[in-house]
């Protein structure tokens, strides 16, 4: 289980050639709940966009079950993109559909399974993340934290390996966000899958989070990595030690 | 793989990744109140005989236990089976053809409301612009001119240009049987001043700028814009609907001009090049057949026009919902709603000048 499914090497990260973040290294081993977290506009979706390829590096690479996210071929992106889930921020399901056909299309389009399976493993799906019986309904129709676990549900569709979250905490009342990272650690927990979470959120951090880094945007790197509590216990300097306790201890 | 029954229980065992099935043998259990799933000796399984497993159970209206299960089997499937409860009914996707119909019907009512409110809402607004009581940014107004006049003059005069071309071309090939194809420049004048370069105009400005207005103002909904506007007090019909609606009574009579002047050349053309009328002739015909009055209904025209394709563009921009697919089809429903509305205008227009006598 402490094989690294993720390798980050030198990376350099932004926009335009303009880096917000230089080289960063770390490992995601498999099986892990790991956290980026960081201050706002540090660069922690920037750096899970890349990471998934939605974003071209600056440079350095990201190897993905051994696999360099930078030089990959098509096909090997592709096999990728199958093996990893996505849960974005407002959850990103396609209006213009159901749940069920939200949760349905990757399995449409990646396996060969009949439209019956395909039924009974989306009535599943559903029904993990708690949303048993909302098949019909439209995105317009359900909550926001509702969004965020069919979005989940669609994420997991396809058995990934890893689940790629970016701020799942982002717009929830503090309940739904305690029933989403409970969520997450079931799913790791039961199905062994590497949850990578982007988020600043302290409360779900400390509670899900096995292993972290920390973006500083003061140094433009990774200025702590470890499990949160360690790092609440033992700050590596007074940055990291000001996120983790909202700036009280300053 | 082996499932077997015995009473109430349902006993697993082998290996479940291959060729799993349990919705035939699961059927003597339909009437059970309480079922066991029992391990009876699992050696492999994955996460498609869970969902096998789930589906069958889900159906069955018993009351589950889970015993001896593999601990990944017994996990999956209570997270599962502990939110599981019968399908519920989207309220978007209702069969019932009567209750989708009267729905449909007070749906209309109330959108030729809130349409004929927004009307009177957009006018009241002009009429206090004009008398300068209401406010909006001069800049959001040079903006929306500089989008609608300008940059609409290439494409409004490519179209007319192509109308008047073809419009000579297949009044000629008629007029030619009694050699009167020199009458196709009074034909061009009168059809492209009276109504067609207004209509032309019209069309294009509604599928550009019309389907422009109701997509920005749509995703101004869709980001909260116009909801921030309303908590700063803002009137939203002050601050984005009067500047394009000013802008586009402006720009629509000249683009209409411009549209007779190049839809006259594109008849020249075809005149003087394909069937060879000298150039002072069809000049001469198209001297005489101008008539102020003419080309003042086609002006005319464009203003109604340029009110239209506002009021359809503004009103479905700021009445959409929440989401990608609105947005959609307020652009949609913004140039349909506006092409069928000019269509209907030009129609009260000729009544109206054919009872005055223009």
């Amino acid at each position: 289980m402490n094989s690294p499914i993720i390798k980050v090497q030198n990376l350099s990260i932004g926009y335009d050639n303009n880096a917000i973040m230089n080289r960063l290294c770390f490992e995601i081993n498999r099986g892990d709940i790991f956290i980026i977290m960081g201050g706002s506009g540090c660069g922690k979706s920037t750096l899970l966009r890349t990471m998934i390829g939605l974003l071209p590096t600056l440079s350095g690479h990201v190897f993905m079950n051994g696999i360099d996210m930078v030089s990959a071929t098509d096909k090997e992106k592709q096999y990728l993109v199958t093996r990893c889930g996505i849960l974005y921020q407002s959850g990103a399901l396609f209006s213009s559909m159901s749940l069920f056909e939200n949760v349905a299309l990757p399995l449409e389009q990646y396996t060969s399974h009949s439209a019956e399976r395909i039924h009974e493993i989306v009535r599943f799906k559903l029904a993990l993340v708690g949303l048993a019986g909302f098949e019909n309904f439209y995105p317009s129709e359900i909550s926001g934290g509702m969004r965020k676990r069919a979005g989940l549900a669609r994420a997991l569709a396809l058995d990934p390996e890893i689940v790629f979250f970016d701020e799942p905490s982002a717009g929830l009342d503090p309940i739904s966000s305690k029933h989403l990272d409970d969520l997450i650690l079931e799913i790791n927990k039961i199905l062994g899958t590497t949850i990578v979470v982007v988020t600043h959120e302290l409360s779900s951090l400390f509670n899900i989070g096995k292993n972290s880094i920390f973006l500083d945007s003061s140094v433009k790197t990774i200025s702590a990595k470890g499990n949160p509590n360690n790092l609440l216990k033992n700050p590596p300097n007074e940055r990291v030690l000001a996120f983790l306790t909202r700036g009280v201890s300053k | 793989m082996t499932v077997e029954i015995k009473g109430e229980n349902l006993v697993l065992s082998g290996d479940l990744t291959k060729n799993f099935s349990v919705s035939d043998a699961i059927r003597p259990l339909k009437n059970k109140k309480h079922i066991v799933v029992k391990n009876g000796g699992i050696s492999d399984w994955n996460q498609e005989s869970v969902v096998t497993l789930y589906s069958a159970l889900s159906q069955l209206p018993a009351s589950t236990d889970l015993q001896d299960l593999p601990k990944g089997i017994e996990h999956l499937l209570k997270l599962a089976l502990k939110t599981s409860v019968k399908d519920k009914q989207s309220n978007l996707s209702k069969e019932d053809f009567l209750e989708r119909l009267g729905e449909k019907g007070i749906a209309v009512a109330h959108s030729i409301e809130s349409g004929f409110n927004f009307f009177t809402q957009m006018i009241k607004a002009w009429g206090e612009r004009i008398k300068g009581k209401s406010v909006y940014r001069q800049k959001d107004f040079l903006l929306a001119l500089e989008d609608c006049g300008p940059k609409a003059v290439m494409i409004v005069s490519l179209i007319s240009f192509m109308v008047g071309l073809i419009l000579a071309f297949v009044g000629a090939l008629q007029l030619k049987n009694f050699g009167a194809q020199i009458y196709v420049a009074s034909l061009v004048t009168i059809g492209m001043t009276r109504i067609m370069g207004a209509v032309m105009t019209g069309i294009i400005m509604a599928g550009r700028t019309g389907a422009s207005y109701a997509a920005t103002i749509g995703t101004m909904q869709v980001n909260e814009e116009l909801d921030a506007l309303q908590t700063m007090g803002i009137s939203r019909i002050d601050f984005l609907g009067l500047p394009r609606m000013n802008a586009l009574l402006l720009s629509m009579p000249i683009l209409v001009l411009v549209s007779d002047f190049v839809g006259i050349l594109g008849g020249c053309f075809v005149c003087v090049f394909l069937w060879d009328i000298p150039l002072s002739e069809y000049i001469h015909y198209c001297t005489t057949a101008f008539s102020l009055k003419n080309f003042l209904v086609g002006v005319f025209h464009g203003f109604i026009f340029g009110l239209v394709i506002t009021l359809c563009g503004c009103y479905f921009g700021m009445t959409c919902g929440r989401n990608a697919d609105s947005v959609g089809k307020a652009t949609t429903n913004a140039v349909v709603y506006s092409i069928v509305w000019m269509i209907v205008m030009t129609g009260i227009i000729t009544l109206i000048c054919e009872g005055l006598g223009i």
